[in-house]
């Protein structure tokens, strides 16, 4: 049965749309059929991410209001044929995504992949809000960073009222995913470390991306860094982070760049 | 010379923003569950006067004020004249 994953963190730039580019290219890259559907109509940039600017011929809006087909919006990844982008407009107002019209667009894609990764926009308007409605599973991203961090508080509150499966009386499947994590920094006391994160949020631990200069390079070249880099310490912590998705238990690490002294202080487990 | 020194000297500051954001998130948790409970109240009470009255929605005001230690609920209730009750008399 397919899952219907949000991608959410009520802050900005904390790195939404990179996860939701790498985890779905992990997805995929594990044979799983996956869609990756960009929430943020006006500001939409999961195409860019995914280096498919330039295929977007017609967007979610379009879809909903009866002017394309679903299979005509949808964008087939070059590397992995198994990979699809639904991408958002970048044109039309945002009052164009209705509710009925996203649960349409939702339950269709139910029936043609196994994985649906919403990436929601910023903040908790309904934009953000609409993202997560139909979500099965939700993945907060999270900055190991004071406002980040009261943000995601903020919208794990949401996805446990706001959401259909809320709504029904049913919990919500609720994953941290902490990113740009500086390991040397927490050791230090410069940074929340990830217990501090854990206790304060007090949700499962689903991965933690190191920060690292391959997410940028990622971005810059329009792979997700799964593809571009898949044995960089960002990548193999995303990998890691699909295959607990999936079921898999695996002990949370922060992989690190080389094996050596700084890899037997920093790589020990940390959750 | 001196910047090394002071990054030597300096203090760790996780532990304060993990004590600040745990007070500050203890407050904010309890003051969104009471915007739900004072829309859940309202809600109710308005079904429980509407059994007897007829009543404009807006005349029911509802207020959750804090100080301190001490909430205080306020409940104000515009009744419609009294010249045409509709009080059930089951009793």
């Amino acid at each position: 049965m397919a899952k219907v994953v949000v991608v959410t963190s009520g802050k900005g730039g904390v790195g939404k749309t990179t996860s939701t580019a790498a985890l779905g290219a992990a997805l995929a890259q594990n044979g799983e059929k996956v869609v990756v559907v960009d929430f943020d109509v006006g500001l939409r940039n999961l195409d860019l991410v995914m280096g498919s600017e330039r295929r977007v011929v017609f967007d979610m809006i379009n879809v909903i209001q009866g002017d394309a087909k679903l299979s005509q919006a949808l964008i087939r990844d070059k590397r992995l044929d198994n990979l699809s982008l639904l991408p958002a407009s970048q044109t039309r107002d945002k009052d164009a995504l209705t509710g009925e019209g996203v649960a349409r667009v939702v339950a269709e894609l139910r029936d043609k992949f196994d994985w649906i990764l919403c990436d929601s926009p910023a903040g908790i308007e309904r934009g953000a809000t609409l993202a997560m409605h139909h979500a099965d599973i939700a993945i907060v991203v999270t900055n190991p960073e004071v406002s980040s961090v009261r943000d995601s508080d903020r919208i794990i509150g949401l996805l446990d009222s706001k959401t259909a499966k809320a709504e029904r009386g049913e919990r919500i499947e609720k994953h941290l995913l902490l990113t740009r994590y500086d390991p040397v920094r927490a050791a230090r006391g410069d940074m929340l470390k990830v217990e501090d994160v854990l206790e304060i949020l007090s949700i499962p631990l689903l991965g933690i991306i190191p920060e690292s200069q391959e997410v940028l390079r990622a971005s810059n070249i329009g792979s997700p860094v799964t593809l571009s880099a898949p044995v960089s310490p960002p990548a193999r912590a995303y990998t890691d982070a699909v295959k607990r998705l999936r079921g898999e238990k695996l002990e949370v690490a922060v992989p690190v760049e080389r094996v050596g002294l700084v890899s037997r202080l920093f790589g020990r487990r940390v959750a | 010379m001196t910047n090394l020194f002071q990054l030597f000297r300096r203090r760790p500051t996780a532990n304060v923003a993990r004590e600040r954001l745990q007070i500050l998130l203890a407050h904010e948790r309890a003051s969104v569950g009471q915007e739900g409970l004072v829309a859940t109240l309202r809600e109710e009470i308005l079904q429980v006067i509407a059994k007897h009255v007829t009543l404009d929605r807006d005349k029911v005001q509802v207020k959750l004020e804090r100080e301190g230690e001490t909430s205080i609920l306020e409940i104000e209730v515009e009744m419609p004249p009294v010249s045409r009750p509709r009080v059930a008399m089951t009793a």
